[in-house]
């Protein structure tokens, strides 16, 4: 698959993934913020192609130098890509956390689960509140 | 990602500091402190190629004193006899200015803190000593002090003032122009310097892998005013617990309630080298009986290195696994900045702690490759 991302992001969540939608397929990854507050990135665990994800389950995982994070599924569906090159460059997601960073594909069942997401201003905003 | 709330926290004399450095503050051992400035890994090799500062006035240092008889003939003796009821190590063997790691124990033997025990250096003032405990269980420590020590000691605590940390290749370097006596100073050798009213702890000692020094200082302009001037260095950062947590992991270095707890023995914990022959024999320390027959029989579990073959660290509490059987638990784990890769430590059965011995990690329910290692994961650079 390939990436294009001269799309802007779509939505936000409440837990910090940013999700660019394009048809029924829906590009996942952690915003910025996110990465900032992660610290450095050594190592992401993707979700295995093929995998059925409901909205909010455990999707992936983050590892810093300090913890593990989770990073969960934005809108239910089937992970049909992943981002292979965060095996071997993890630091990808503190660099381009909204771009090349990108963590997974997800063919999405159920499009009004999106109405629950934020916008740009509003994830942004919502950042404000949290520091 | 929200933090806790920061109501109920302690804060040591250097906050205001910390917060003026930009560090990201975080509650730990009852305190606010910072976890990072720049970031751990950043922090973590600067430590490794310069000198890092870390406030570590959370811990626990203290003065234990004869309340009659400093400084007489057999004072330190005295003080001794005292304190070795509760610890495994020979403290009355030591050396004007000398001190030593060890343990405290419960009557299981089990390990209640790890703490440094300094002789004062000073003539005058034998028959005391300076200890430092951790931060998370000074309290519970110095209550067993007061309970089980004679009515010959007082304790004073002195985790009113500040307690610095400056490790690194060049610490000495950084040091020596305000300390000049730092420089004299070999591993885990103190001075003690009284200048212009003020008193100052100066110990070789850390607990990065590094050289480095502990310096015990006012609370006050001069003790503020030393760490600007340690700051002002251009070879100096300010380090946070975060990169504190990484390179004692790296150096192999127990982090107590971690590591080591009061259902762990020194010898399960793998620091039999704390407990000096003279003790063994004398076999007069709390769980005496039970650490001198795992001396001699060996352990059913020990503290090991683990080394994950993968790049996913396995983090406290992952299972260590052999053939799809448990064998074992990581007690700490991460990713090594100097080591560029995940390194861990945990407990494993006892007939598996030779180095290189393949084990499986059971990382979010996924056996990865692992392997015992030999501790620590770098090399310490103490200047002995």
């Amino acid at each position: 698959m390939t990436q294009s991302f001269t799309q802007q992001i779509t939505f936000y969540t409440e837990d910090h993934e940013w999700v660019t939608v394009h048809g029924d397929l829906a590009t996942v990854g952690i915003t910025r913020y996110a990465a900032d507050q992660l610290g450095d990135v050594v190592f992401v665990e993707t979700p295995e192609v093929g995998k059925v994800v409901k909205k909010g389950d455990e999707m992936a995982v983050v590892e810093s130098v300090k913890a593990a994070s989770d990073v969960y599924a934005p809108l239910s569906g089937e992970i049909i890509d992943a981002n292979g090159k965060l095996a071997d460059a993890p630091e990808t997601v503190n660099e381009h956390a909204e771009s090349e960073g990108w963590f997974c594909v997800i063919k999405f069942s159920n499009g009004a689960e999106t109405e629950g997401l934020m916008d740009k201003d509003a994830y942004y905003e919502f950042c404000k509140g949290q520091s | 990602m929200a933090d806790q709330t920061s109501d109920d926290l302690r804060t040591t004399p250097l906050h205001a500091l910390h917060e003026k450095l930009g560090g990201k503050m975080v509650p730990f051992a009852g305190y606010e402190m910072p976890v990072q400035f720049e970031g751990v890994m950043p922090e973590h090799l600067w430590t490794r190629a310069h000198a890092g500062l870390f406030d570590v006035s959370h811990m626990g240092p203290c003065f234990l004193f004869l309340k009659d008889g400093l400084g007489e003939e057999g004072a330190h003796e005295k003080i001794s006899a005292e304190i070795e009821k509760l610890v495994p190590s020979s403290i009355a063997t030591l050396k004007p200015g000398q001190g030593r790691l060890t343990v405290l124990l419960n009557e299981d033997g089990g390990i209640l803190d790890d703490l440094i025990i300094t002789r004062m250096p000073d003539e005058n003032l034998q028959g005391m000593l300076y200890i430092v405990v951790n931060g998370a269980v000074k309290q519970q420590d110095w209550a067993l002090m007061r309970e089980k020590l004679g009515d010959t000691c007082q304790l004073q605590t002195a985790d009113d003032r500040i307690l610095v940390a400056l490790q690194g290749p060049e610490a000495e370097a950084v040091l020596t122009p305000h300390f000049p006596e730092a420089a004299d100073l070999t591993f885990m050798r103190c001075a003690y310097i009284q200048k212009e009213g003020e008193r100052y702890m100066v110990s070789r000692c850390g607990y990065t892998g590094e050289d480095g020094f502990e310096l015990l200082l006012p609370d006050n302009e001069t003790g503020l005013g030393i760490v600007d001037a340690l700051l002002a260095d251009e070879r100096v950062k300010p380090i946070g617990l975060g990169a504190r947590d990484s390179l004692r992991l790296e150096a192999g270095l127990c982090l107590y309630g971690h590591d080591m707890d009061a259902t762990r023995t020194p010898i399960e914990a793998d620091l039999k080298w704390l407990i000096q022959k003279s003790r063994r024999e004398r076999a007069d320390f709390p769980g005496a009986e039970k650490i001198l027959g795992q001396i001699a029989n060996g352990p059913a579990e020990k503290r090991v290195g683990i080394r994950p073959l993968e790049r996913a660290p396995a983090r406290e509490g992952t299972e260590i696994h052999l053939n799809g059987e448990k064998v074992g638990m990581v007690t700490s784990g991460g990713f090594g900045p100097s080591v560029d890769g995940p390194v861990a430590m945990g407990y494993i059965r006892a007939d598996l702690t030779e180095p290189g011995t393949p084990v499986q990690l059971l990382v979010r329910g996924k056996e990865r490759a692992g392997e015992v290692a030999a501790l620590p994961f770098v090399k310490p650079n103490y200047k002995r």
